[in-house]
Formats: structure tokens, C-alpha cells, sequence
């Protein structure tokens, strides 16, 4: 076959192996049945205040996500998510410790600090050859002892200015939603139309076959390991921006660790990676967050919609792990 | 690559026309040993060093008390882990059992029977539960585990209202801090050793001497292979988990005698047996792992404990001197298995 001069090549899309529609139909069947379900114990469910909060409360949760779905897609995980988001909100509210002309420096910082915790995940798993679940387990717990070791209460606290992040709005639309937006935008590209999304998919459907590709499979577990340090940092900042100030609690408090991963698996990317899309991930963060605003209105108690989150998270991953399975396979 | 209980190459095996020095017999004796063992003596060493009276028998005797539900903890985690899964939910279910055993026991000696078979039950039905989940649902055990956590706490704290009620019976007490008093050479022999010396020497023949220990490493070493050669995968999966949870049932009854009755009884002990299993060379994937060295991997994590405490280091830094650690054991067995032997 001879190459047809002047045509470009189309290369096939990126994952569309496995489209995300299921994730956003589970989303509408979820609202439907919230909206049903609030409505008719007198509540109201569809207001614009309403929506606000579901899209706000997946903001920290969202860009979790967002940077945990990079991580799954190439095949690693990582468990350090919580501690980073606790360890960059403080960081953020400590350096800027209320003065307005500290903002820039303070964010900066958080976000280093988060590139650096996703640096150690990346070198650990990739450069000594650490599984994923004990490499990142074993960070968060370094920086878990840390952080309680020097910080038993809030610290710092970010200047007012800066709470425009958590709680203002550009023509109606809150900052945090923009933000979760833009860096959704970036990420989408980056895994469906660059060619670092190409080799993400490469190394997580196949490490060895990706290496002998050509592909530097190293620089790319390393790369999404620092991209979702930067995604749980960039939280993290939003986080101390809503909360006023950082705290040793404030990941863990949020399970950001589990949750996330609960997410990126409900949004229908294989946990094994190479398979899935980034905009099921988000699906499914609007999903949790819609599940807990009906669990707000019925006034749960926090310890049922602990025992409630346990319940969907199995059943939902039980569902989506029938999917996609093709041909005889051993139940392994 | 199934390798059913990987053995090492015959002791004194030499190429022949070669001539040992006293010094390469030693580094190849040293070699034979798991390092953990190697590990644990540097540690204790170091904490003998510092405090003297921790050498003699009746500090020892307490402090392998103390030890106790970690090493039981571990041994039931290792059979999980060689099956190629992870148990995090035991945590949870040691706060369970602890309420539990407070709340219908209520004090009263003459309950404490049922009791115990109660929560035996429960941890039968926990383990089923996981065990069933992931290898008939197919939920990647972590999330199945995680998951049961989150369920375990919600119901626990549902149920008790975040604050537990009851109280322990003094003899369940009795089985976590009692001792057998007047015996020779230690003083005193908790039961608690006692009961660890039977749950290992248990989980050793389980382990070893047993069709269903050689499963469990067949279906974690590779899990088609396994049931291509007729092995039944959901059924040694399932049986793991139900060891794991077992193993979480008796640390919690020592526990309950050890540190009584809160609510946040079996915080972290999940990680800290997986922790310890890790330590003892166990890989995360399954397939390897031997009950010595997960005992090994739970006794050196508590003499790291007791020497951060005699160092005077804040408690919060125990994590981190864990992670440092399980990484460093990690990176180890990692290179261990790469170098062709």
C-alpha cells in the first residue's frame, strides 16, 4: 500500500473503545429519580440554587478525579490523593496567611507541592518498579505523619480576596465550576486528541507492548502520576479558598482518596486501564454529588450516608465490571 | 508463572572446585535467612541498646502481648494477599466486633459465650460477603473491601449513635491481658501468646500442608492457570477472605481485653497488617508470601513502634516511618525478583 501524498492520516480517536454515554444515561436516570423523589416529599428539587450546590460541592471532587482518571487510564492508581489535597491546602493558606499580595506565591507554592507528592508517586512506580497500591499508600502515609506531626489545627488562613475562588460567581456561574471546567478542557484534550493521551492508552492497555513500541512508558507513568498531584493540589487550593484556611483533616475528611476512584470506576474507565473516558469520570462526580444533595434533603444522618456511599460504590462497580467483557474468560 | 510455594535452592549447594572462606560461608548463611528476620534483630538491637530492661523475659512476654492482634491480623491478611487480593475492611470489623461484643454482652460474664460464636458468625458472613463480591461480581477487591469499610463504620456508628454502650465482660477481658502466672524462666505467659502461637502453627498447616493452601497460592500466582487446572478460584478466594475476617474476629477479641471498648477500636489496623505482610517479602498480586515472615513483618513494625516511643518521636510520625519502611520492602522484593537467581 502506498501512501496517498497529501492526504493527513487519520488516526483513529482516542478510547472510543468505550464511549461514556452509559456513565451520563446512569446520570439522568439518577436525577430523574431524585428530582421524583424530592418532589414528591414536598421539596423542589430543579432550582437554580439547588444545581448550584450539586455543581459546587463536585468542584474538590471533580478535579480529584480529573487527575485520578489519568492516572487509572495509564494503569497505575494512586491512594495519596486525600493527603495531597490536606498537605497543598495548607501549604496555600500557610504562605498566604491573609495578605492579598501573597495569592499568586501561595498558589504556586500548593501547587508544587502537589507536583512534587505526584513526582515521588511517579518515581517510586516507575523508576524502582513498586506496585501502585503500596508505592502511593506508602507516600500518603509519609506525608500523613508529616503533616500531623507539625500541624494539629487549621493553619494560616487566605486572604479575602482570595475566597472569590470558593464562593464568587462570573455571570452567575461560580469560580470553582469554571475552574473544574478549564481544567477538564485541558485534560480532555490532552487524553483525546494529543498524542500524550495515545501513549497513556498505550501504557495502561499494555506496558510491555507500549515499551516495545517505542514509547518512554517511564516519562509517561511519571508524567500522569505529577499531572493528578497537580489536579489534587489545584482541590486542594480551592478547598482552603471555600474552608478560609487549610487543615490536616480536610482530605481524609472528604475520603478524596476512595471517592475518586469510586468515581473515575463508576464513570465506566476500566480500573486495569487503557480503557474508558475522561467525561464519564465527570458523570459520575455529578452523580455522587446529586446523591448527596437527596441524602441533604432527607436530612440522613452522616453515618447512614457513610453506610449508603459503601452500598452504591460496590453495586455500581459491580454493574459496570459485567460490562465489556467479550468472549469466554476464566472468572478470575 | 504459578509457583506453588516457592521454595529456596538446597542449602550448601556450591559449584564444585570451589573453596569456601569462612567469610563466603557466612554471607551465603546470611542470604538464606528472609531479611526480615535480619531487619527485626537490627531493630531489636538497637532497642535493647537504648533501654536494657526490654531484654528481659517478662518485658518480652508483654510486649509479644502487645503484639498479638497484629501478628494474628497479618497471618489472616497474607492468605488473602497470596490469593492476589487485598482485605482492607478487617479495620472496621475489629471496631465492630468490639461494640458489638459491648453491647449484647452488656458486662455480664454468663453472655460471653454466645458472644463470641456471634461474632464469629459475623465475621463468616463479612468475609462471604467480600469474598463474594469480588470473585462473583467481580469488584477489584479493594473497592470490595473499602466499600465494607464504609458500611462496617456507617452501621456501627448508626447503630451506636457515634458513642458505644455496654461494657466488655471481665473474662472476654481476661483473654487479651490475662496471663497463666507461675511458669518458669518468663514469669508470667499471657494468653494472648498462647493464642498466637496456635493461630500460627494453624495457619502454617493451612498454608503448607494443605490442598487448599496450594490453591491459594495456584490462584494468586495466576489465576486462569489455576482454574484451567481445575481449581475452583471463587472458592479459595472466598475461603481467604473468610480466614481474613476470622483473623479479624480474634484480634478483636484480644484487642477488647488489650485496649477495651472505643469507638475507634480497629483504626488503621488494616494497613498495618497489610503493612507487615509486605514486609515479610509477600508481593501485592499474589502468588508469594510465607506465614514466618508476615510474623516477622508484624513483630519488626511494633519493635519500630517501641523504638519511635523510646526515641521520643510524636506519634504521628509512626506513619511515616511506616510508609519509609513499606516502600523500602517494597523496592527490595522488587529487585529481589528481578535478579535471575
Amino acid at each position: 500500500m502506498t501512501a496517498v501524498v497529501g492526504r493527513p492520516i487519520r488516526l483513529p480517536r482516542i478510547g472510543q473503545n468505550r464511549s461514556s454515554w452509559p456513565a451520563w444515561l446512569v446520570l439522568a436516570l439518577v436525577l430523574g429519580s431524585s428530582w421524583v423523589l424530592v418532589n414528591s416529599t414536598g421539596g423542589d428539587f430543579i432550582t437554580i440554587q439547588n444545581l448550584q450546590n450539586i455543581a459546587q460541592r463536585s468542584v474538590a471532587l471533580g478535579l480529584v478525579a480529573t487527575g485520578q482518571t489519568l492516572v487509572i487510564l495509564a494503569g497505575s492508581l494512586d491512594m495519596s490523593v486525600a493527603y495531597t489535597v490536606s498537605i497543598t491546602a495548607i501549604a496555600a493558606s500557610v504562605v498566604m496567611d491573609g495578605r492579598p499580595d501573597r495569592i499568586a506565591y501561595g498558589v504556586a507554592v500548593a501547587l508544587a507541592v502537589g507536583a512534587c507528592v505526584g513526582l515521588a508517586n511517579g518515581l517510586v512506580i516507575a523508576g524502582l518498579g513498586v506496585n501502585a497500591f503500596i508505592a502511593t499508600f506508602g507516600i500518603a502515609l509519609i506525608v500523613r505523619g508529616a503533616l500531623n506531626a507539625t500541624f494539629d489545627n487549621v493553619a494560616g488562613s487566605v486572604p479575602t480576596d482570595f475566597q472569590v475562588l470558593g464562593y464568587g460567581t462570573v455571570a452567575g456561574l461560580p469560580v470553582g465550576i469554571l475552574l473544574l471546567a478549564g481544567v477538564v478542557a485541558v485534560a480532555w484534550y490532552l487524553m483525546h486528541r494529543a498524542r500524550f493521551g495515545y501513549h497513556v492508552y498505550a501504557v495502561g492497555g499494555g506496558l510491555e507492548t507500549a515499551r516495545l513500541s517505542g514509547i518512554r512508558t517511564r516519562s509517561v507513568l511519571i508524567a500522569v502520576h505529577v499531572l493528578c498531584g497537580v489536579c489534587a493540589a489545584l482541590s486542594g487550593v480551592f478547598l482552603a479558598s471555600r474552608l478560609g484556611a487549610g487543615s490536616p483533616w480536610v482530605g481524609p475528611q472528604g475520603a478524596y482518596d476512595l471517592e475518586s476512584i469510586a468515581a473515575v470506576v463508576l464513570g465506566g474507565v476500566a480500573l486495569g486501564g487503557g480503557r474508558g473516558r475522561l467525561l464519564g469520570t465527570i458523570s459520575a462526580v455529578l452523580m455522587l454529588a446529586v446523591v448527596d444533595s437527596v441524602f441533604n434533603h432527607f436530612e440522613a444522618d452522616s453515618f447512614l450516608r457513610t453506610l449508603g456511599r459503601g452500598v452504591i460504590i460496590i453495586g455500581a462497580v459491580a454493574l459496570y465490571a459485567r460490562r465489556g467483557e467479550r468472549g469466554w474468560q476464566a472468572p478470575s | 508463572m504459578t509457583t506453588i510455594a516457592p521454595r529456596r535452592p538446597p542449602a550448601g549447594r556450591s559449584r564444585p572446585g570451589t573453596v569456601q572462606t569462612a567469610a563466603q560461608a557466612v554471607l551465603k548463611a546470611l542470604h538464606r535467612i528472609a531479611p526480615i528476620w535480619l531487619l527485626l534483630a537490627a531493630a531489636l538491637a538497637v532497642v535493647v541498646w537504648r533501654d536494657p530492661a526490654f531484654a528481659e523475659p517478662h518485658s518480652l512476654t508483654t510486649f509479644l502481648k502487645r503484639g498479638a492482634p497484629l501478628i494474628i491480623l497479618a497471618l489472616g491478611q497474607l492468605f488473602v494477599i497470596i490469593a492476589g487480593e487485598l482485605d482492607l475492611s478487617v479495620g472496621a470489623l475489629i471496631t465492630a466486633c468490639v461494640v458489638i461484643a459491648a453491647r449484647l454482652g452488656a458486662g455480664d460474664p454468663a453472655r460471653t459465650w454466645w458472644v463470641v460464636l456471634l461474632l464469629i458468625a459475623f465475621g463468616l458472613l463479612v468475609g462471604v460477603f467480600n469474598g463474594l463480591v469480588t470473585s462473583v461480581l467481580r469488584v477489584p477487591s479493594f473497592i470490595t473491601t473499602l466499600g465494607t469499610m464504609l458500611m462496617l463504620n456507617g452501621a456501627v456508628f448508626l447503630w451506636t449513635g457515634g458513642s458505644p454502650t455496654g461494657s466488655l465482660a471481665a473474662n472476654l477481658r481476661q483473654l487479651g491481658r490475662g496471663s497463666i502466672t507461675d511458669v518458669p524462666v518468663v514469669g508470667q505467659l499471657p494468653y494472648a501468646v498462647i493464642a498466637v502461637a496456635l493461630a500460627v502453627t494453624a495457619g502454617y498447616l493451612l498454608l503448607r500442608r494443605t490442598n487448599f493452601g496450594h490453591r491459594v497460592y495456584a490462584t494468586g500466582g495466576g489465576p486462569r492457570t489455576a482454574w484451567l487446572s481445575g481449581v475452583d478460584t471463587t472458592q479459595v478466594r472466598v475461603s481467604a477472605f473468610v480466614v481474613s475476617a476470622l483473623s479479624g474476629v480474634g484480634a478483636a477479641i484480644l484487642l477488647a481485653g488489650l485496649a477495651g471498648l472505643s469507638a475507634n477500636a480497629g483504626d488503621g489496623y488494616e494497613f498495618q497488617a497489610i503493612s507487615a505482610v509486605v514486609f515479610g517479602g509477600a508481593v501485592i498480586g499474589g502468588g508469594r508470601g510465607r506465614i514466618s515472615a508476615a510474623v516477622g513483618g508484624a513483630l519488626t513494625l511494633e519493635v519500630l513502634f517501641t523504638l519511635l516511643n523510646l526515641l521520643g518521636f510524636a506519634k504521628p510520625l509512626r506513619d511515616t516511618v511506616q510508609g519509609i519502611t513499606i516502600i523500602g520492602a517494597a523496592v527490595f522484593t522488587a529487585y529481589r525478583l528481578r535478579r535471575p537467581r
